[in-house]
């Protein structure tokens, strides 16, 4: 049996026994990430170190973060078929790649958190509709079913399904109406990483969490869908270029990548001043009317003050000025620099929004709640990332992702 | 989820909640049905087109 026709044409891959060895080694990482899951699925959550304090917790911070990292896809797809950025289509197969990676293991992890995933189905049929993750629930799963049909036309052009004259018309046919799915997604997105962000806004009981608002809408939910749209792509950038690092290739041109960095960086500038001003509001005005000061919600010595420095300078304004300026975005190393902050940045936003809620104490004789997450937690959560690499692995292998790889890499 | 389900209640809630769903389900749904009797419809086409040749 010969291989080749199954990969592109025109580009070249390591060898079988290569390729072998690398899904070897992360398909060791994947049971392990599965042999935890199926034992929280058959003795249940009791597994876990959640507790009557954190009802969410590590599961729900990697959802959170997956989710806005994965905001890469919808943003792409937004400037790609609706305002007509179109440099950014040879970035865009890997960019829904990278949504589909994260929202198949943001829905993933909901299916082992939720205990009985047999159950899952109860949201839909028997809807909460006065809750936000009910929104959050619809829209996810929504935006998966899009990022899926965005992934099927990459698929149908391996060139052993793309002989398949249906297939082939099919490819043809759904990139056609591709807009159409493009302008879905970033509605269901808008109102799944806005209302993601919308529930600890509106925790009335929890000062820590709670902002003013419009109609029913914290600023928390702008803030959320804001900084998804920002480091987003900075994910994406980071993703290729660790594609790049171990293909030993050039993948996508610096210019396209200094475009989507450019855009990147005027989202997080303009995410990070508003998240500044949110947060001295919050600081100056809402919380005291609820009877408390800052330093009362920096006073643990996990939960002190320099998170709340690193979050917004260190890893929102540094990325967001080095991103805005040319020099710093078309220096490699203080690209990679800002990328990387960036991404830290919106994690950490995450887990403040999420663990650092939970562990303000609710009552004045509590000390900071505290958590550490079992291994079965651990491993399920690690699960997707090998997830992810072997995912990524099969469509470079397989699949023409990046359209400028055969001009940057000519065969001789 | 269907106004058949128990728990039903014709109010604001369910209908933007409910209303939204279905018409993000109908968009995805309408533009995969074009997508494949589209492709169904070229396949033919291009089928006959060959007949034609030969």
């Amino acid at each position: 049996m010969n291989e080749t026709p199954l990969i592109p044409a025109g580009v070249k891959r390591c060898s079988k026994w290569q390729f072998s060895l690398w899904m070897g080694a992360v398909t060791a990482v994947l049971i392990w990430g599965i042999y935890a899951m199926f034992l929280i699925w058959y003795k249940g959550l009791n597994q876990t170190n959640m507790n009557d304090a954190y009802g969410f917790a590590l599961w729900i911070w990697a959802d959170l973060a997956v989710i806005a990292l994965g905001g890469g896809a919808f943003f792409s797809g937004f400037l790609t078929y609706i305002i007509g950025k179109d440099d950014l289509k040879n970035i865009i197969n890997f960019a829904v790649i990278i949504g589909f990676i994260c929202y198949s293991s943001a829905l993933l992890i909901l299916a082992i958190d939720i205990g009985q995933p047999l159950r899952g189905w109860f949201i839909f049929w028997h809807a909460n509709v006065h809750s936000m993750l009910t929104e959050v629930a619809f829209c996810l799963s929504c935006y998966f079913a899009v990022l899926t049909i965005e992934f099927i036309p990459l698929i149908l052009e391996n060139p052993r399904l793309a002989k398949k004259p249906f297939l082939h018309h099919l490819s043809h046919n759904m990139h056609g109406v591709m807009a159409v799915f493009a302008a879905t997604g970033v509605f269901l997105s808008f109102f799944h990483q806005g209302s993601l962000g919308g529930v600890a806004g509106v925790l009335y009981g929890r000062p820590f969490a709670y902002r003013e608002h419009v109609f029913i809408w914290p600023w928390t939910f702008f803030l959320f869908t804001w900084s998804a749209a920002a480091c987003g792509p900075c994910f994406t950038i980071l993703v290729t270029w660790m594609t790049e690092k171990i293909t030993r290739k050039k993948l996508v041109k610096q210019e396209v990548i200094w475009l989507f960095a450019k855009i990147s960086g005027w989202m997080i500038i303009t995410y990070i001043t508003a998240k500044t001003i949110d947060t001295l509001y919050w600081a100056l005005v809402t919380a005291p009317s609820k009877g408390f000061t800052l330093m009362d919600f920096y006073s643990s010595p996990t939960y002190n003050i320099g998170l709340l420095f690193i979050e917004i300078v260190l890893c929102g304004f540094v990325p967001g000025l080095i991103l805005i300026t040319r020099r710093g975005r078309e220096n490699s190393f203080f690209l990679m620099s800002a990328v990387i902050l960036a991404v830290i940045g919106v994690s950490l936003n995450r887990w403040v929004m999420v663990l650092q809620v939970m562990a303000v104490p609710l009552f004045s004789f509590n000390d900071w709640y505290t958590y550490m997450p079992s291994w079965q937690e651990v491993a399920t959560t690690v699960l997707p990332v090998a997830y992810g690499l072997i995912v990524i692995s099969l469509a470079y292998r397989y699949l023409p992702v990046f359209p400028q790889e055969q001009e940057l890499n000519p065969i001789d | 989820m269907f106004p058949f389900c128990f728990e039903w209640a014709w109010d604001m809630s369910h209908m933007v909640f409910m209303g939204g769903l279905w018409y993000a389900l109908s968009i995805i749904g309408a533009g995969l049905t074009f997508a494949i009797v589209k492709s169904i419809m070229d396949m033919k086409s291009h089928d006959e087109k060959d007949h034609g040749h030969h």
